[in-house]
């Protein structure tokens, strides 16, 4: 038993010794595996007296304790180490960017279409859409613009070879919408946004030969020029997220009566004074434009609105070149969600 | 329509500036677009006298002249060279300041001392561009007047845009009747004398065309000094209303035509031939007009002639040959009334849009033309002298406009403004606009009344456009304001289908960018592209590269990828929705359409390489994402097909229910040569109704059991589908099935030349029990002896 500590004192430098897993396991083996050094001292016990037996085994345990409590140690610490190496190898530059797609973007002109329909669908208006070719009775005719007018000049309308025209406002989805509703018999109140394209021969800084509109449209009983001057009051403050003054001029579109235009306030003069914008024109349905759709205007009066996107777009994100929506530029159009 | 705001307060002068003034027409509905001072600020500027014009001692181009202010003389050194002993100019003295802040002192030229300017119309800020010489004011300039006042200078003209509804507002008199309602001030209208005939000439008139010119009103002038001066006053009122000098006869008729709304004509009397016939031009009759254009007319045109020939398009420019020039002495003077539809698109059609037409166009006041005659043969002989004949008056009664009344009722002003306005009020309003209202006893006691429309108004012909005069009369802005009140009624939203915002969503998560490009395209682009389709093409382009009808997304994506490849982008991925426009037969169909085009490498540039560029698959992972969205990806299906402008080869119709509704492909290389660009494009386009049509989810119950899974590598012939090979899979299968997956492609080393090998997994699953090995075996076994008996496939060793 003499050399019990000195088998001991090995086994502890040698578990010290162990650099990875696998010596730690060979010192195991020597020291406490079955025919281990230390474990071989427990047959030497046979030769002991039964009153010596369980002292000396007894102190043999303990010594295997010992080494197996430092080769626990031991073995946790090579553990972590190994961890520790192995997190560092892991370690990557966490400032690199991701990897994987952009994100791409939505055309300022549909979201600001989608922005104005998402109001009045909030109220209750539904989205209707219409042909672009359209015939002269729903561009013109239908909504009080009988050949002859001077407003025909006014549009610059585009003509196809057969006479039909591309549609100059989004109007004729009024007269379409409610021809509809008197087709299948419904009764109004109508109530629709008709966002779409548009087209007028002209073509310069300004005037783009196609733009997007869109056309508002209520009707029901007893409809009033107060009702619309509150709507489109709110519209306007809800659009640009913000109170600003607002006023209503007396205008003239051969589809409306009374006929108004709306200014808004973009800014103030060097006395102080508004800075007046027109945005949009609106007025009450024409009787007439009733009839021709096949609503009694008798019973039923309404307000139309129509506006221009481009224009919306530019005042809500501050683009100044109309052209710019139509080149599609992708540094143009990256600058959209 | 420009005019002098002096001149319009010479009518009416309410007690306002001139920005309230502006305000309120502007608020009226007469939207003034800009004003501006006549004249520039300057000061110290008299009219004066050249008394003596000396030629410069030391200089040729110089002259030394005497000016007197009327109480003084200045010598002046002057360049002009129509610097002349006798003629009025205007005189900036010493202390003089001129626009620009140009201060005027004693100076020194060529040795000779220079006591103050003689200016030219542009230095005074009258003219834009320099002028030859010095301004040469009238004879009868009153020496020593300050310019400003002698000319009016302190006066802004005022440009009001006006509706095409208020033809009545396209003169003084109409304008001065808007602002004496709005400011309930009363018009003070110049007066004048009707003048009374000196000789008994007249000139034969007759009305061929009665509805086309109801009224026609003539005056004979003889012995008219044509040479006579205009008056300062004149030409500077119808220089501010924009319109120039050019002889006093053609002036008066400018003037009163810009005074009272009427547009009129002079003639040279010597020059016509029998009598005036207003009739219809014969279809090809040529005239030759007076600002030199020849014009063949249409038989649709009315026209004022004479026995032989043509002289003018009525109401709308006079003829070359009949017209006063300068040898004329004895002139006819014509104010007739044409009924705006005979004049409509006349303008338009000759390209030949005058002041006189856009009155017509626009409505002239049927009353108007013996006021107007008498108002310009008084200026006439002011200016010119001369003997008037009587006025001769030819009129059609039945043709003519009938004075219209117009019942309202206040019942519907109150409902269609939303505010009760008090009877008195509705009568002051209207009556201010020269309305006649005559109260009349409405139903249930309501008040009503019959109103008397003036013959200058056109545009009042029903209830409502009479609410609209009340109303913006008494002001838009003073109206309420009242939320409308709906009911709360819920409408259809058919789940099925997905809204087109939600899958432009689905590409924007996947890179793309959305674009909005014309509708109208080069014919060109379009026979590159689509060259077995005739487009709608447009009568009138803005230009040929804009003329045609797009039949597709594709040639607007494409051109749309090559403007970014030009501009330093080499990465791009495009969508874009919007209307195509076939013709099939007679019928014309626009329907929407969904379309995205890639090129460049599969990711964005980054830092970890492995970046090949997008091929065919890429993309139409991307489409299937869309199908995905939509949740029936399996009703869909694709197969090689043909499209002119698509990669023979790399090109699929896409199919659904049986139907092609759409195509993706690889960008004819030929195609890409001629549009210049040389990365290889991938496009998809596909109807966008379709797209959007999905179905309501039907939930299939979850299965405790497990799925059984069996792979097969088969070798086929190269040419064989994925999708033929896929479809004998799914009709052998059975009802068990749940998935087929083709996850290995595989030609080269190993597989037989001309032959390629594809792997597939295919699972079964059963709803209610665990599948026997045996019966999936059988199942499999089947497939294999369709695969090979169909498509010769064999298994791979």
């Amino acid at each position: 038993m003499e050399n019990l500590q000195a088998l001991t004192d090995a086994a502890l430098a040698a578990v010290a010794a162990a650099g990875d897993a696998a010596s730690l396991d060979q010192v195991r083996i020597q020291y406490l595996g079955k025919k281990g050094e230390i474990s071989l001292l427990m047959q030497g016990l046979r030769h002991l007296s039964p009153e010596e037996k369980p002292k000396a085994g007894a102190k043999i345990n303990e010594a295997k304790q010992t080494v197996q409590a430092a080769m626990n140690e031991r073995r946790s610490f090579i553990e972590q180490a190994a961890l520790d190496a192995q997190l560092a190898a892991e370690s990557i530059d966490v400032t690199l960017p991701g990897r994987g797609e952009d994100v791409g973007s939505i055309h300022p002109v549909t979201r600001t279409m989608e922005r104005i329909s998402e109001y009045f669908r909030a109220i209750g208006f539904t989205v209707e859409s219409g042909p672009e070719i359209e015939d002269d009775f729903h561009n013109f005719e239908a909504l009080n613009i009988p050949d002859h007018h001077p407003a025909r000049a006014m549009h610059d309308t585009f003509y196809m070879k057969d006479g039909s025209v591309m549609r100059t406002h989004t109007s004729p989805v009024q007269i379409r919408t409610m021809e509809r509703y008197v087709a299948e018999n419904r009764e109004p109140p109508i109530a629709i946004v008709c966002p779409g394209k548009v087209y007028r021969c002209d073509s310069d800084q300004t005037h783009s030969p196609m733009f997007h509109q869109v056309e508002g449209l209520y009707v029901a009983e007893k409809v009033s020029f107060a009702d619309l001057k509150s709507l489109l009051s709110d519209f306007m403050k809800v659009f640009l997220e913000r109170d600003l003054e607002i006023r209503f001029r007396p205008s003239y579109f051969p589809f409306t009566e009374p006929s108004a235009e709306m200014d808004i306030e973009w800014g103030r003069k060097e006395d102080g004074s508004i800075k007046w914008l027109e945005v949009l024109g609106c007025g009450m349905v024409h009787p007439d434009v009733l009839r021709k759709s096949g609503l009694d205007p008798e019973k039923y009066t309404g307000f139309a609105f129509g506006l221009g996107v481009e224009r919306f777009a530019m005042l809500r994100y501050g683009v100044h070149d109309l052209r710019q929506f139509f080149e599609n530029d992708l540094r143009f159009l990256e600058q959209f969600k | 329509m420009k005019f002098s705001e002096q001149w319009l307060r010479s009518w009416v002068n309410p007690e306002a500036s001139t920005e309230e003034l502006v305000s309120k027409i502007t608020m009226a509905g007469l939207e003034v677009d800009e004003y501006e001072a006549v004249a520039p600020e300057f000061t110290g500027v008299v009219v004066g006298e050249i008394v003596a014009c000396e030629q410069h001692p030391n200089a040729d181009k110089l002259r030394v002249t005497k000016v007197t202010n009327g109480s003084e003389e200045f010598q002046v050194v002057c360049g002009a060279p129509n610097a002349r002993v006798g003629i009025k100019i205007p005189f900036a003295m010493v202390g003089a300041v001129l626009p620009g802040n140009f201060k005027i002192k004693k100076a020194k030229l060529r040795g000779v001392e220079s006591f103050g300017m003689l200016c030219g119309d542009d230095e005074i800020g009258l003219a834009s561009e320099r002028a030859d010489g010095i301004m040469e004011l009238p004879l009868d300039a009153p020496v020593g007047a300050d310019i400003r006042e002698y000319l009016q200078l302190d006066d802004t003209i005022i440009d009001v845009d006006l509706t095409p509804n208020r033809g009545d507002c396209l003169g003084i008199a109409g304008l001065a009747r808007e602002v004496s309602a709005n400011f309930l001030t009363e018009v003070k209208a110049p007066e004048f004398q009707d003048v009374v005939a000196e000789i008994d000439d007249e000139f034969p008139v007759e009305l061929d065309a009665p509805e086309a010119c109801p009224r026609f009103v003539g005056r004979v002038i003889r012995d008219v000094n044509v040479q006579a001066a205009t008056p300062m006053w004149m030409v500077e009122r119808l220089r501010r209303s924009g319109v120039r000098s050019i002889d006093p006869v053609v002036d008066v008729t400018n003037y009163v035509m810009l005074e009272l709304g009427q547009p009129m004509h002079g003639y040279d009397l010597d020059r016509l031939s029998g009598a005036i016939h207003v009739r219809m031009a014969e279809q090809g009759e040529k005239l030759l007009m007076l600002d030199g254009t020849e014009q063949e007319l249409n038989s649709k045109t009315l026209v004022i002639a004479d026995e032989e020939k043509a002289l003018g398009i009525a109401g709308v420019m006079g003829g070359e040959y009949s017209g006063v020039n300068a040898d004329a002495k004895n002139i006819f003077l014509e104010a007739a009334f044409f009924d705006k539809i005979a004049i409509a698109g006349k303008a338009r059609v000759y390209g030949l849009h005058t002041d006189a037409s856009h009155r017509f166009e626009r409505g002239v006041d049927y009353q108007l033309q013996s006021k107007a005659i008498e108002r310009a043969t008084q200026l006439i002989i002011e200016i010119c002298g001369g003997k008037p004949g009587p006025v001769s008056e030819v009129a059609c009664e039945e043709t003519l406009p009938k004075a219209t009344t117009v019942k309202l009722r206040q019942q519907k002003v109150t409902d269609l403004l939303g505010l009760e306005i008090p009877c008195e009020r509705i009568e002051a309003l209207l009556s201010c606009l020269g309305l006649e209202l005559t109260a009349t006893d409405g139903s249930d006691g309501e008040a009503e009344w019959d109103v008397a429309v003036p013959s200058w108004r056109f545009d009042i012909s029903i209830q409502e456009d009479l609410v609209e005069e009340v109303g913006r009369i008494f002001g838009y802005n003073n109206l309420p304001n009242t939320i409308p009140v709906a009911e709360l009624r819920l409408k259809p939203i058919p789940e099925a289908n997905v809204d087109l915002m939600e899958l432009r969503r689905v590409l924007v998560a996947r890179g793309y960018r959305e674009a909005i490009n014309f509708s109208f395209i080069d014919p060109k682009l379009h026979k590159l592209f689509d060259p077995e389709c005739e487009p709608e093409h447009l009568a009138n382009p803005i230009s040929q590269d804009m003329s045609v009808m797009r039949t597709s997304l594709m040639p607007g994506l494409v051109s749309t990828i090559r403007h970014n490849l030009n501009r330093q982008q080499s990465r791009v991925r495009l969508f874009e929705s919007g209307q195509i426009f076939l013709r099939k037969g007679d019928k014309l169909t626009q329907d929407l359409w969904f379309g995205g085009a890639v090129c460049g490498t599969r990711h964005p540039e980054s830092w970890h390489g492995n970046n090949a560029d997008v091929d065919f698959f890429d993309l139409k992972d991307d489409l299937e994402a869309l199908f995905k969205r939509v949740g029936n990806a399996d009703q869909y299906s694709f197969r090689a097909a043909k499209r002119p402008c698509l990669h023979p080869g790399q090109c699929a119709e896409i199919v659904r229910d049986g139907n092609v509704v759409g195509v993706i492909g690889a960008l004819h290389p030929k195609v890409a040569k001629e549009v210049d660009i040389d990365s290889s494009v991938f496009l998809f386009e596909i109807s966008a109704d379709v797209l959007t049509a999905g179905e309501v989810t039907s939930f299939q119950a979850l299965s405790k059991f497990p799925e059984v899974r069996r792979d097969m590598a088969l070798v086929l012939d190269q040419a064989t589908a994925a999708a033929d090979v896929e479809a004998i899979i799914r009709s052998k299968a059975g009802e068990w099935l749940r998935d087929i997956r083709l996850f290995d492609v595989y030609s080269g080393k190993g597989v037989e030349e001309g032959k390629k090998s594809l792997a597939l997994g295919v699972t079964w699953r059963h709803a209610e029990r665990t599948l026997q090995d045996e019966e999936v075996n059988e199942l499999f076994a089947s497939i294999i002896d369709a695969l090979s008996a169909e498509l010769g496939a064999t298994l791979r060793q």
